[in-house]
């Protein structure tokens, strides 16, 4: 489970969020939603403990992350996968590396385990046989699946996906919604997916959460948001 | 007008003491994750990396000075009298300074602004974050084989840049200055001690350590953009090259 309480973020005297409170169970997928600067990065970004907030407790579990050193944070985030913007796959590596990379880091599993898991992976994302590919090889939708089976190699019961049907055609997005929806099931992980896409969200989500100029104005199901009567909320669901 | 000047002087200063402060923490943070077993295969593959590449730009840079030094000495030591001194002069120099001093300045241009650019990329395409979501501190991933792969190359191509101003010495001053081979390489033996190869190689490896760390710690602050990758390049080669001077001061008042 995730817990943020009463968590405020600035960056000098910019506030990014303010006084943000939200549980999220096991098992659920959350979506974030919000305009370009609304603070729904920065709240994903203090979630993983990339960064510290200004004000407030993050809970992951039982742990109290707010102000864990990165040594402590190493332990945590043994639970956690992420899926990036730009997938940002290690570019000196080949695909099967990348994928390899969390488990040849912490396990000790033999070599022809981790590649057996690789594959696997690498099959349950749509991608076999691309292992021995460079990322600048793949296309951005190829390239955000290799940062799915990444994020999943490892058993994660946490997966954070930021922005991940940005900058991708509406097939592929289609392509990487399914992906998660799948990934959620077969593996029960809790999802939190940062986006901007009304329809991805409504379509993998158990309940959405809007951010609006870093406050938290909104979080309900799928149903009992798009009836919520709010301006902000109801611009958000108009371009749908 | 005055107020307005020293409110430059002073925030230039506090601005280089919290660069100083945040130096400092990463390299404590380096030294710390050295407890663990280092990852030698990285090592290694760095210093093929690092070392292998910067070969042809230190023989270059040494072949040369080797040459124009001797050229500068032969002549006026010929004319009092003194050409029995040249070998041991120009080793002398070139292992006591001119040797470690010039590979470390090539090196934080060449291996320096390599680290940087290198880093900055993957912080600006977010890789430094993808390592620690994986639990990876990018520290020990990327500071520590970076840091030990320096400390050994530097000295390493120090010794090659030694070998080769030297012999760049010696062919000024027996093939144009007409002092005889025998002169020239008893004068090495002669006034030539093992420190000053030694302490050259203790400069040197202080100097890779100031290298990598620099370079690892501008590539971890870059600024976003590919604005950001050429600011936090330039800072490295000339933060990096001001500390090696400073370090060769101090050093030099240390070991000799």
């Amino acid at each position: 489970m995730i817990k943020i309480e009463n968590v405020s973020k600035f960056f000098g005297e910019k506030r990014a969020l303010n006084n943000i409170s939200l549980t999220i169970p096991d098992g659920e997928t959350l979506a974030i939603i919000g305009g370009s600067g609304s603070g729904k990065s920065t709240l994903l970004r203090l979630m993983i403990g990339l960064i510290k907030p200004t004000s407030g407790k993050i809970f992951i579990d039982d742990d109290d992350i707010s102000n864990f050193t990165e040594e402590q944070m190493t332990k945590v985030r043994l639970k956690m996968g992420m899926v990036f913007q730009y997938s940002a796959l290690f570019d000196s590596m080949t695909v099967g590396e990348n994928v390899a990379f969390g488990l040849v880091e912490h396990s000790n599993l033999p070599r022809e385990e981790i590649n057996r898991i690789v594959k696997e992976k690498l099959a349950q994302v749509g991608l076999p046989d691309v292992e021995n590919l460079m990322p600048n090889e793949l296309s951005g939708g190829m390239k955000k699946r290799v940062s799915l089976a990444r994020a999943i190699a490892f058993g994660p019961k946490i997966i954070f996906y930021d922005e991940p049907s940005s900058g991708l055609d509406p097939v592929t997005t289609n392509r990487i919604d399914e992906l998660i929806i799948s990934t959620q099931k077969a593996l029960n992980v809790t999802s939190i997916v940062v986006t901007h896409d009304m329809v991805s969200a409504c379509r993998i989500a158990n309940r959405i959460a809007m951010v609006y100029n870093g406050d938290l104005i909104a979080v309900d199901t799928v149903e009992n948001f798009k009836k919520i009567d709010d301006k902000r909320v109801k611009e958000f669901f108009r371009v749908i | 007008m005055l107020t307005h000047f020293l409110e430059i002087i002073g925030g230039f200063i506090i601005r280089r003491c919290e660069d100083f402060g945040k130096i400092a923490l990463v390299y404590i943070e380096t030294i710390k994750q050295l407890r663990h077993k280092p990852r030698f295969r990285h090592v290694i593959a760095q210093m093929a990396h690092l070392g292998a590449d910067s070969l042809l730009i230190v023989t270059s840079t040494l072949l040369f000075t080797g040459i124009v030094f001797t050229l500068q000495t032969a002549h006026e030591f010929i004319r009092f009298g003194a050409e029995s001194t040249v070998g041991g002069v120009v080793s002398i120099a070139i292992g006591r300074e001119l040797g470690p001093v010039l590979v470390g300045v090539v090196c934080a241009g060449r291996v320096g602004a390599a680290i940087t650019a290198e880093i900055s990329t993957m912080k600006v395409t977010e890789q430094i974050d993808a390592l620690k979501v994986m639990a990876v501190s990018p520290v020990d991933y990327l500071i520590v084989p970076r840091m030990l792969a320096c400390m050994i190359v530097v000295p390493i191509l120090t010794i090659f840049g030694d070998v080769i101003g030297v012999v760049g010495g010696y062919l000024v001053a027996v093939h144009y200055s007409g002092i005889s081979e025998y002169v020239f390489m008893q004068s090495i033996q002669t006034f030539a001690v093992t420190l000053d190869l030694t302490g050259g190689l203790i400069k040197a490896s202080f100097f890779g350590n100031v290298i990598a760390v620099l370079g690892c710690y501008y590539g971890l602050h870059c600024p976003d953009g590919a604005e950001g990758v050429g600011i936090a390049t330039t800072k490295t080669v000339v933060s990096s090259i001001i500390v090696i001077f400073i370090l060769n001061a101090v050093l030099t008042f240390i070991i000799w």
